[in-house]
């Protein structure tokens, strides 16, 4: 099946098995290797996407559900050379350890502060619950949500 | 296999018309996961995201219809009026998952641990159903007939649910091993009825389809007629009301022993959620909130 859709900001195209998620359409077709495929049920974020600005578990997107519909992935984050300030907050908080979910986890906190420039706690736990990371390296995850938060309010001011 | 990508309810009507064996896809939280471990492999998908008729939800006429394709994050950004839906809504899987699932999807995967399906029991919801040649509305209790079984003819979509909007307290509360990411071990909703002056529960998980505690719900009833409690909602249930009222829930499971609790854990829990569902609602009357 031919899908048609547009990534990054720029329109694709690939034929895949009409049974495929968004996620294999992404990573096997599209040479985007940064959605990772881990659980494929929609219990770990790891192949964390936006769906027309919604954040979703490709994994659970059927391609074909994304024919001439607008998808942004970890990918789209930075600016050529230039990371993303959340980006840039996890390298410098070392909330990266393995890094499996690390593009997961980058793509859910951005969905975050897009919609929240100041989380508390509470809201940050709740937002990141569909992210797993079994290095269990929680803590300066939650730092580096603070760190980017603060970075991205001045970058604002 | 052939994935069909309808643009309005009409063309996806036709379309299920002539490929009944097409399976419905929505956000996929149950559908996808089969695919992607080669449980399922159905010889036709059907596309329902893009269905206009099938993403809206109305007020009218004291009525409230949920489209199908009501996604449970839209429920909690639109409807947070309705306590015990929205309630519900928020314990489903993640922020990413209440971004794809959709009432509909616990409707026709039919699992008794569909979280939305205590809340329409509760609400006394009828589903809507229709084909390319007729349209017909079911029962709750006659629209899911056993674990995953449905009333739903081949030929036929589930357009959403329909029910009375009720005036008084509810909630929606539910047992699992985490705050989040977690399926039902028990759940129940309870819905007050100022008007009926009734008092609606049901239960998710503890039995094979949702169930309701009718002889709690009479119970309770008379005892807030007994202490006067619909008239004046400072008065007090006899002391030994609320355990009387948790133990005639807890009575109604039919709970089974599985990977995620033992039938007698289920059964507690249906009492202590029972007991704690009527005490916030007692308290909301007392302090004139709540109007799910």
């Amino acid at each position: 099946m031919l899908i048609r859709t547009k990534v990054n900001g720029e329109w694709r195209e690939a034929d895949v098995w009409a049974g495929s998620s968004l996620l294999y359409l992404l990573r096997e077709e599209m040479q985007l290797p940064g959605s990772k495929n881990a659980c494929e049920q929609g219990e770990c974020g790891s192949c964390s996407v936006w769906l027309d600005g919604e954040l979703v578990c490709s994994c659970l997107v059927l391609a074909a559900q994304a024919q001439e519909r607008e998808v942004r992935t970890v990918e789209g984050l930075a600016d050529h050379d230039e990371l993303h300030p959340v980006q840039e907050a996890f390298l410098e908080a070392g909330a990266v350890q393995c890094g499996f979910c690390t593009p997961g986890l980058i793509v859910a906190v951005t969905d975050l502060l897009e919609h929240d420039p100041s989380p508390a706690e509470p809201v940050v736990r709740e937002a990141l619950s569909g992210n797993l990371c079994r290095c269990t390296g929680y803590a300066k995850i939650l730092d580096a949500v603070s760190l980017a938060a603060a970075r991205m309010r001045e970058g604002k001011a | 296999m052939d994935v069909l990508l309808p643009r309005t309810l009409e063309e996806a009507l036709e379309m299920k018309a002539a490929k009944p064996e097409a399976l419905p896809i929505a956000g996929g939280t149950d559908v996808m996961v089969e695919l992607n471990f080669d449980l399922h492999r159905p010889e036709a998908l059907i596309d329902i995201c893009r269905l206009p008729e099938l993403r809206e939800w109305k007020r009218e006429n004291g009525m409230i219809f949920l489209g199908a394709g009501v996604t449970y994050g839209r429920i909690m950004r639109e409807l947070s009026e309705l306590t015990p839906l929205t309630q519900a809504s928020r314990t489903v899987g993640s922020p990413q998952i209440r971004n794809r699932g959709t009432v509909g999807g616990n409707l026709g995967t039919g699992s008794p641990a569909g979280d939305a399906l205590p809340v329409l029991a509760a609400y006394d919801a009828e589903i809507e159903l229709a084909s390319a040649n007729r349209a017909r509305s079911v029962r709750w209790n006659e629209f899911h007939v056993g674990v995953k079984k449905t009333a739903l003819e081949p030929d036929e979509l589930i357009l959403g649910a329909r029910w009375r909007a009720v005036r008084g307290p509810g909630s929606f509360s539910k047992i699992g091993t985490r705050n989040a990411m977690v399926i039902s071990v028990a759940g129940l909703c309870l819905v007050m009825d100022d008007d009926a002056r009734a008092v609606r529960v049901a239960l998710g998980s503890v039995g094979p389809t949702v169930l309701r505690a009718s002889e709690a719900e009479t119970f309770v009833a008379e005892e807030l007629t007994r202490s006067g409690n619909w008239d004046d909602p400072g008065a007090d249930l006899p002391v030994d009301a609320m355990g009387a009222f948790a133990e005639r829930v807890a009575a109604a499971a039919r709970p089974i022993d599985d990977v995620r609790g033992t039938a007698a854990y289920r059964r507690h829990a249906c009492a202590v959620l029972a007991r704690r569902a009527l005490g916030w609602a007692l308290a909301a009357r007392r302090e004139g909130v709540g109007r799910p």
